[in-house]
């Protein structure tokens, strides 16, 4: 595979990665957190309506576990397809 | 030991490290004062971030606002964490790669031109000022309150300080001094939200008490006791949505585009070694971030909780179930005296009533029980964590820490935000357009200049307030939101896209913005030029002005792809540019040429 082509395929690998966390940002704090919150906050997570949870607490430990994670395959894809640093 | 002298040793404390910081990290080099070397390690530098991005506005005001909008107040607490995944995984690592010291400069070359590197340099101006304003503000309360000087004498106390290290250091001062203040302004909010989570819940973990039951023998769940006794006085349900769907899907969003187009947030990036590093680096941010973002709905539930249980302190209806003034607690004396707590006892029977008088449904009951009008009439959202450990009655030592804690958020914020302002001058005005061959050490001394600038300018700003500062956070936002972000991310994912597109862009975002908050605001903020009055039922398909970011960047996008489908593609040597920055090898270090 040439250089040129590598980097393509790179590239595309990380647009699929972006697209997926990106579902997930969306889908924990705009979905679960605002759209479906009533339906959501007929269930309960302790003492927190399940959608309330989501609003206030969930969805930001999602985004902290979601940064962590693109980086973790991002390092993978970076060594893969030989484009890391020194 | 009384509660002034402590404060002033605690607060006397933090200060002597904060200056201390400052001489041991001393900038030599425009890289050491623009991007701190580029040797931050990234959980010092996400640290250092989580500082910078909370100000004064986060440690005081959020859980006030959370108190009384409840569940509503959910868009400011995803929105303004949702932005650093966005940040992390559109900008952080490209704009490192890329290796230059400003985001305007980014745009600039991207985009091979000067007006679009002006137009970024405006937006970054206009945004940073008008946040440095809030924090200067902050400062002065915070010494108002808890040292008991003068407001203006509390601002020129922070100016002196914020000087020192800002101008002595640059980015290398400031990121060692807001570690310190981060540690010093975390410590400040989860030591009282600990001991008011345990008194109410048993549960010492702030966010598991939230969702814990009641620890007085009821049995009921916190949050649906707060809901119980808040509908029970007439107002709305603490978890029950206000605000449309619509309104807080798009607030949530002008948020979280708005933080990832923040210029003093993204440049904090370019201080880490690698472009790997800029990805984890905004992981620790959000850790540091989240830490207080989550205890803060507890404080504010738990506040609020707290407040109406003083002041209805039996059943509602009852003869004695309301709070004696005479008998009030101490902190309601000392907030009184500020004015930020109000009384009127308008039925003459000397207790509180404290209760919705809005509420037409409950007004007939209220007046069945001889209430006549709501006799709280002023409760300032902002004393909620003030007053949180003297509510709880908690040692002295833990309210001086408050007053130390709120300082350090307002002036790191405040330091960051200068830095942004003094970085634009120096190195986008000076040596990009009006002397491009100066020296590296002029170039120093310009940005201490510049620097030093921007501190009289805000400090000066502080003390004479402008009658819309508090406006103006929603242009802050929707600026970034409407012109910066889009330009960024447009110049790294859309390979195609040109000079025309790209400046069309920004300004069809920046304007129809400007417009719609101008419309329902006043021209330039002036009272009495507004085109409408500034309420939903006005509002275009209900989105309030603040929200309007979010559909600023829409059209920003949309008039970008247009045009640049009918313009001639960027040249060559740019496409290389776009290319070298998808991928992190060969990032050297961030440099000036």
């Amino acid at each position: 595979m040439s250089d040129q082509n590598s980097r393509q395929a790179y590239w595309k690998a990380n647009l699929r990665l972006v697209a997926l966390c990106l579902s997930i940002w969306f889908v924990v704090s705009y979905l679960f957190g605002i759209i479906l919150v009533d339906q959501l906050n007929a269930i309960s997570l302790g003492g927190y309506k399940l959608g309330f949870w989501f609003a206030q607490q969930g969805s930001i430990y999602v985004f902290v576990v979601l940064i962590f994670f693109y980086a973790w395959r991002m390092n993978k894809l970076d060594r893969q397809f030989n484009v890391h640093e020194e | 030991m009384d509660l002034k002298t402590l404060t002033y040793l605690v607060v006397g404390a933090t200060f002597a490290l904060y200056i201390g910081i400052a001489i041991w990290a001393r900038a030599g080099t425009t890289k050491e004062f623009y991007v701190a070397g580029t040797g931050v390690h990234p959980i010092a530098n996400g640290m250092a971030t989580a500082a910078d991005w909370m100000s004064a506005a986060s440690f005081i005001s959020m859980a006030g606002l959370i108190a009384f909008l409840g569940y509503d107040a959910s868009v400011y607490l995803m929105g303004w964490t949702g932005g650093y995944v966005l940040l992390a995984l559109l900008l952080a690592p490209y704009l490192r790669k890329y290796g230059k010291f400003t985001v305007s400069e980014f745009i600039g070359e991207r985009y091979y031109s000067k007006a679009a590197r002006m137009v970024a340099v405006l937006c970054l101006v206009v945004a940073s000022i008008t946040y440095v304003i809030g924090q200067m503000k902050g400062v002065g309360v915070a010494f108002g309150r808890f040292l008991e000087v003068d407001y203006h004498t509390g601002i020129g106390v922070g100016m002196a300080i914020v000087f020192v290290y800002a101008v002595l250091g640059g980015m290398k001062g400031i990121t060692y001094t807001q570690i310190a203040q981060y540690c010093v302004l975390i410590f400040a909010y989860t030591v009282p939200a600990v001991f008011i989570a345990l008194n109410l819940t048993g549960m010492p973990i702030p966010q598991i008490g939230l969702g814990s039951s009641m620890a007085d023998g009821s049995g009921m769940a916190l949050l649906d006791k707060l809901d119980l006794i808040v509908t029970d006085l007439g107002f709305a349900a603490f978890t029950a949505q206000k605000w449309s769907t619509l309104n807080m899907v798009l607030l949530t969003l002008s948020l979280m585009i708005g933080t990832a187009g923040l210029p003093h947030v993204i440049m904090r990036f370019f201080t880490v070694p690698k472009v790997a590093d800029a990805r984890t680096s905004a992981g620790w941010a959000l850790v540091f971030i989240a830490i207080l973002y989550t205890t803060a709905p507890a404080v504010g539930a738990m506040a609020r909780l707290n407040l109406m249980n003083t002041i209805q302190s039996g059943p509602v209806g009852s003869v004695d179930g309301n709070m004696v003034y005479a008998d009030r607690p101490s902190w309601f004396k000392n907030w009184e005296t500020t004015g930020l707590l109000k009384f009127e006892d308008k039925n003459g029977d000397g207790r509180v009533q404290y209760y919705n008088d809005k509420s037409e449904e409950f007004a007939a009951k209220a007046a069945s029980f001889g209430w006549q009008g709501n006799e709280m009439v002023k409760v300032d959202r902002d004393i909620m964590v003030l007053a949180n450990p003297e509510i709880a009655k908690l040692p002295n030592w833990v309210i001086a820490l408050v007053a130390a804690g709120g300082l350090a958020a307002a002036l790191s914020t405040a330091a960051g935000l200068l830095l942004a302002i003094s970085t634009a001058i120096s190195h986008d005005v000076i040596k990009g357009m009006i002397a491009p061959d100066i020296s590296e050490k002029k170039e120093l001394l310009a940005s201490r200049l510049a620097m030093a600038g921007a501190i009289v300018v805000a400090g000066y700003l502080g003390m004479n307030p402008p009658g819309f500062a508090a406006q103006v956070v929603a242009l802050a936002f929707g600026l970034a939101a409407s012109s910066i972000f889009p330009a960024l991310m447009m110049g790294i994912f859309n390979k195609n896209m040109d000079n025309i597109g790209a400046i069309v862009g920004m300004l069809t975002g920046l304007l129809s913005t400007l417009l719609y908050i101008f419309w329902f605001k006043g021209w330039f903020f002036i009272p009495g030029t507004a085109m409408a009055a500034n309420t939903p039922g006005n509002w275009f398909m209900g989105i309030s002005p603040e929200a309007f970011g979010a559909v600023g960047a829409m059209l920003n996008f949309t008039a970008a792809y247009v045009v640049s489908k009918f313009t001639p593609p960027p040249p060559e040597h740019i496409q290389h540019l776009v290319e070298d920055i998808r991928v992190p090898m060969g990032s050297g270090s961030a440099s000036s040429h």
